[in-house]
């Protein structure tokens, strides 16, 4: 025996360690509805397993707490067994010798308040109220609803103009959902029990690049009703899309120069190249889709007239304003906010920001958006200030990474203090004051609490404020339209407002500022419930036949990631960023997918919504 | 055409086509448990797996489409091992008390385990808990569910009513009444679509033998058995070899148990016939003062569905009783009185094909003739045969019988009624006769039969107008037809309306057979009947004209209201 060893890992625990990853994966591909007792009971379980058996609670008391469970869900006991699973696990919580007992017992406190219906509801009456309603992940997690198995089956096969009639049926925007949509889709795809997500907005850009021109399919009959929408973003245009679909007359008034609100006005067009979303609102108009741009409802045309006017409308007007951080010298000049400078962007008018220093303020999507921008616009140096730490960051991992890689600062734990106004009345720098990392809050994420370190000067000649956006909601409230807090339009879940017939509303003004596939989704939710309103019942449907599903096979293979232009050649454009798949590429991807719509429970009940 | 092997032969089928499908039409079974054609091919239970080159995982074949080139076995090693191995799985969650089991001997488990050579199980049985409740005339056992969702399936695609329902989640998931509810809460019809579907003895209609046989057991009781039109096409199926047997024997049979009278339902289809064409044609003939059009009502699955899905429709049914409660309502009043008997001591059995009939005739208001129930028990064509064969009765070797006088005479027109369009087509030959005095052609209505499930005629009544009908079977389909009634869409003057697929042939307690439906079959038989009749008209029945003339007067007046007619309730 040696004095001391190099520890080396066994093969079995080598496995041991892939089957940890392989679980991990797993619980993220969680269906949802499971019942909430059965997976507090296999996670008990896991607890279990990792006892080292040295002090009795946690030893004894996790498979006591494991019995009564399965007894519970077995509808044995009477509901005075409640009593002894708390007071067990309470006595674990407050005896077991570390952490492996304490956080089990907790686990099991946590679900007795946070699902104590579902245990009564299988001692009482031996049932259970867990149900998965969605069995397909991808399309339960698509606020749209989009059909992904289907046109992923048809990029596989080949047919991308399909592919895009079939994305269209649910979403009038397949071109921008391609190119920046937030693919809540991938986050449960079944396939992370094998590897890892399909690259599913990949494999929709690689069918909008490689699809012809669709033309748009034919409206169906005139129905002689006017239907007004104010706001021409992502929401509205989908909601003028639909219903014009459906034969009713639409307008559609927008207040800035352009349409395509926040896809012009908020995200830059290194992500979604402007001729790709002027070619996408140019197909949605071509079906007849009347547009006003310039006007300002309230101002140049006032609300009670378009009631007047149209038999109903729908507000999208999207959260459009910039919120204030609220310090010191936020008025100088050379302090803009975000939501300023990506408008000018999108008119094309470019401030010049040469060999100046930038600060951005803020740690979501906004804030990467203005800081790449920013280093487009020739900054010398950009360095984007946030008062907690980059994990926290709201923004996606991939975009800070990006602006890293152009050369971006990412100044984490610091909170805006003041700014410094230089002698020319300009600001001159941004203060900061450095924070430490605290407490978790309710919503699992740490609250940055101020660190005993003096104030950070960081030098700036431009302070860019990107901290998110509010909503224009005055002039309607004015107008009688219910207001919630924070400037929120209200709206029920089917777009209807309340105590105002034939007005609907939905997007970022009722939900606060989203994404472009939500406000889609509301957009799609209002066209059928204004198509209702108005007396129809017209179906949108896709004349496209997915594919039968071929063997899936299940082998562990990569997923193919998009790779990006050289960070040192497209920090100076605004040229799209991303590289599309190739074809081998697409054709190995798409064939990952397991096809949830046919295997599993899809081929039994809601593997397919042919129509709405 | 798609071309590939199984098992070394050279196929060829069309586009589409399944492994399982192409393997039937060649002859080479497959065993599946959960499979029904066109309505469950979700592939759960996984018996059907098959082996195909070129990849390494077994195959459903029942929802696998050929592709051109591949080559498939169906008989390997690996697929035995799978197929025992998914086989005593699922046994493992089996009650498996075959000898009390109400379908042993037509439970496609059981016989797939013998198939399968499964006489040794290696995992220990663990089957769900059960909770079985006998207030309704349908049954469920947890314990014997193999959750192949075919009882899903069959309630929303054919019956639309959604029933039943997914429950729990995770390795507990299994099957039980939608939303959480009881049975007995719900809006089923108790069709038993859900039953004749089911595999195993998960799903059984009622089993209420021991009461009729208690009945006959008493001596202070007149017993008397009414068998429905349907049950001749069908009883013989499980009896002997299976070959066709004439009613006779039936009866004869009946006789047999020990039941003092026999008679035929056939008789009230006459008389329901009487009662509902001269209703059809007071109500034809002053058209604005009723609704239209005019629904049958002799289907309970088809009344219930009214009364918990289309509420205002209820006064478009016919007022008129169904036969089976005409029957029991006249047994208890104008029989009882001609013997000279209490009818508190008659004990009314009736032999239907059909759950839905238990729920009916235990309704409040089907009470019309003395106070005590019109029917006293009813039992399905199934449990009739189960009787027959607990008490050594062999209808094959026993002499043919006639029904009892006067209740067991029918004509051609009343033995249709267990086939679709059947009652329409009785309804249409005497409310001819009613309306213009002469008889029509038997066979002129013979656009209203056939298989279709939703079908449509008009007809020319001299003197009353032209009449349009429609005949729908199926509660699916039904729904489609009220909702097309009620947009408007179509206008109809008479529909005739049956819950089950192909009408009562097809019901809910019907001799069970694997994958075949056999209600087109049965009912071909009883159409086959009618044109053998020498009677083909209801009003022409004897027996039918004497009771009008000796007791009931007129069809529709008092008495005939008092006792034949109800109000649909709620």
């Amino acid at each position: 025996m040696s004095r001391l060893e190099v520890k080396t890992p066994g093969k079995a625990q080598a496995v041991v360690e892939q089957l940890y990853r392989n679980m991990e994966r797993r619980i993220a591909a969680s269906p949802p509805g499971l019942c909430p007792v059965d997976m507090a009971l296999s996670f008990l379980q896991l607890c279990q397993a990792q006892t080292c058996g040295k002090c009795a609670p946690c030893r004894i008391g996790l498979g006591q707490l494991a019995n009564m469970m399965e007894e519970v869900l077995d509808g044995e006991p009477g509901i005075g067994i409640l009593r002894r699973i708390e007071h067990t696990a309470q006595v674990i919580a407050d005896t077991a010798d570390c952490a492996i007992g304490i956080d089990a017992a907790n686990l099991v406190l946590m679900g007795l308040k946070g699902f104590r219906d579902d245990y009564e509801e299988h001692i009482l009456h031996h049932r259970c109220l867990g149900s998965l309603r969605n069995p397909v992940p991808c399309v339960a997690l698509c606020p749209a609803g989009v059909d992904i198995p289907g046109y992923i089956a048809l990029v596989n096969e080949g047919r991308c103009d399909d592919a895009v009639r079939l994305i269209r049926k649910d979403n009038p925007f397949p071109v921008a959902c391609a190119y920046i949509c937030e693919h809540p889709c991938e986050a449960r795809c079944r396939r992370n029990m094998v590897d890892d997500a399909v690259n599913i907005r990949g494999l929709k850009r690689y069918a909008v690049d490689h699809a012809e021109d669709v033309p748009q399919p034919q409206p169906a009959a005139p129905t002689g009703r006017r239907v007004a929408v104010i706001g021409g973003g992502p929401g509205g245009l989908s909601a003028a899309y639909y219903l014009a679909l459906m034969g009713h007359s639409v307008t559609v008034y927008e207040k800035q120069k352009h349409l395509g609100g926040m896809m012009r006005y908020g995200i830059p067009s290194y992500r979604l190249p402007r001729q790709k979303l002027d070619e996408e609102i140019a197909s949605i108009l071509s079906l007849g889709i009347q547009v006003r741009t310039g006007v300002d409802v309230g101002t140049d045309i006032t609300f009670e007239e378009l009631k007047r006017d149209y038999d109903s409308l729908y507000l999208s007007i999207g959260a459009q304003t910039d919120k204030k951080t609220g310090i010191e010298g936020e008025d100088s000049p050379g302090v803009i906010s975000a939501v300023e400078l990506l408008r000018h962007i999108g008119d094309d008018e470019l401030p010049d920001f040469s060999g100046q220093n930038v600060a951005v303020i803020g740690g979501g999507n906004v804030a990467m958006d203005v800081t790449r921008s920013a280093i487009r616009l020739g900054a010398a140096k950009v360095t984007c200030v946030y008062r907690r730490r980059q994990e926290d960051m709201t923004a996606q991992p991939e975009e800070v990474e990006g602006a890293i890689a152009e050369g971006a600062e990412i100044l984490t734990l610091q909170a805006p203090l003041r700014v410094e106004v230089g002698e020319d009345g300009r600001a001159a720098a941004l203060w900061t004051q450095p924070q430490i990392i605290g407490e978790v809050d309710t919503q699992g994420r740490p609250r940055p609490n101020t660190a005993s370190a003096e104030p950070v000067r960081i030098p700036a000649d431009v302070v860019i404020v990107a901290i998110g956006q509010g909503i224009e909601s005055m002039g309607f409230e004015q107008a009688g339209v219910k207001i919630q807090r924070g400037g929120k339009l209200m709206a029920n879940s089917s777009t209807q407002l309340p105590d105002m017939q034939g007005v609907f509303a939905g997007g970022d003004c009722v939900t606060g500022p989203a994404t472009v596939i939500r406000a889609i989704a509301a957009g799609k939710a209002a066209a059928a419930n204004i198509d209702e309103y108005l007396g129809f019942r017209h179906e949108i449907h896709a004349e496209v036949k997915v594919p039968a599903p071929r063997c899936a096979d299940p082998r562990p293979r990569g997923r193919v990631e998009p790779t990006e232009r050289d960070a040192g050649e497209r920090k100076n454009d605004f040229l799209c960023i991303e590289c599309p798949m190739t074809g081998e590429e697409a054709a190995q991807e798409s064939s990952r997918c397991l096809r949830c719509d046919h295997f599993g429970y899809g081929n039994f009940k809601g593997g397919r919504i042919e129509k709405w | 055409m798609v071309n590939f092997t199984m098992n070394g032969r050279a196929m060829s089928y069309p586009k589409g086509t399944t492994i399982l499908e192409a393997a039937q039409q060649e002859g080479i079974p497959i065993p599946h448990l959960c499979y029904l054609k066109g309505i469950n091919e979700i592939a759960a239970c996984r018996m059907c797996m098959v082996e195909v080159e070129g990849t390494d995982r077994l195959l459903p074949a029942c929802n696998t489409t050929v592709l051109e080139g591949m080559v498939i076995r169906t008989n390997t090693p690996k697929i035995r091992l799978a197929r025992r191995t998914n086989l005593r799985l699922i046994l493992s969650q089996h009650k498996s008390s075959c000898t009390t089991c109400v379908r042993s001997g037509s439970c496609q488990l059981q016989q797939m385990a013998h198939d399968l050579n499964i006489h040794y199980q290696p995992y220990p049985v663990q089957p769900e808990r059960d909770k079985v409740d006998l207030t309704t005339p349908i049954v469920r056992e947890a314990s014997k569910c193999i959750k192949c969702m075919r009882c899903v399936q069959v309630c929303d695609k054919i019956q639309g009513m959604h029933i039943w329902d997914v429950a729990g989640t995770g390795s507990r998931t299994t099957v039980d009444v939608s939303y959480n509810r009881l049975l007995q809460n719900t809006d089923c019809t108790f069709c038993g679509q859900c039953v004749t579907h089911c595999p195993t003895g998960a799903l059984t209609v009622r089993d209420d033998t021991l009461r009729a046989l208690n009945a006959l057991a008493n001596p202070e009781l007149t017993t008397i058995v009414q068998v429905a039109p349907a049950v001749r096409a069908a009883w013989d199926e499980s009896v002997g070899n299976g070959s066709p047997l004439p009613v006779g024997k039936l009866v004869a049979a009946l006789k047999q148990v020990g039941f003092d009278y026999v008679f035929d339902t056939n008789f009230s289809a006459d008389l329901t016939i009487m009662e509902e064409g001269s209703e059809f044609l007071q109500r034809f003939t002053r058209k604005g003062k009723y609704r239209w059009p005019m629904f049958t009502s002799c289907c309970p699955g088809w009344v219930s569905f009214v009364k918990s899905q289309y509420p205002a429709y209820l006064d478009h049914l016919s007022t008129a009783k169904s036969p089976q409660q005409m029957f029991g309502a006249v047994a208890k009043s104008y029989f009882a009185e001609k013997l000279g008997i209490d009818p508190h001591k008659v004990f009314v059995v009736s032999i239907m094909p059909c759950s839905a009939k238990k729920a009916e005739s235990e309704l409040p208001e089907m009470r019309d003739a003395c106070g005590d129930r019109d029917v006293d028990v009813v039992l399905t064509t199934r449990e009739m045969v189960r009787m027959f064969r607990s008490d050594g009765v062999v209808p094959e070797e026993l002499e043919e019988m006639p029904f009892d006088s006067p209740l067991g005479s029918g004509t051609g027109a009343a033995v249709i009624f267990g086939a679709t369009g059947g009652v329409m087509d009785a309804a249409l030959r005497s409310a001819y006769f009613l309306a213009t005095g002469e008889n029509p052609d038997p066979d002129a209505f013979r656009a209203v039969r056939g298989t279709q499930p939703w079908r449509e005629a008009d007809f020319d009544i001299p003197g009353a107008g032209t009449v349009r009908v429609a005949v729908v079977s199926g509660l699916a389909n039904t729904r489609r037809l009220m909702e097309a009634v009620d947009s408007g869409e179509v206008d109809y003057d008479f529909v005739e309306v049956m819950a089950c697929p192909g009408g009562c042939s097809g019901g809910g307690g019907q001799p069970i057979h694997e994958g075949v439906e056999m209600a087109a079959d049965r009912g071909g038989r009883l159409w086959q009947l009618d044109a053998a009749s020498r009677i083909r008209y209801s009003h022409e029945n004897p027996d039918v004209q004497e009771l009008y003339q000796a007791y009931l007067k007129r069809p529709l007046e008092e008495k005939a209201h008092h006792l034949l007619h109800t109000e649909h309730k709620i």
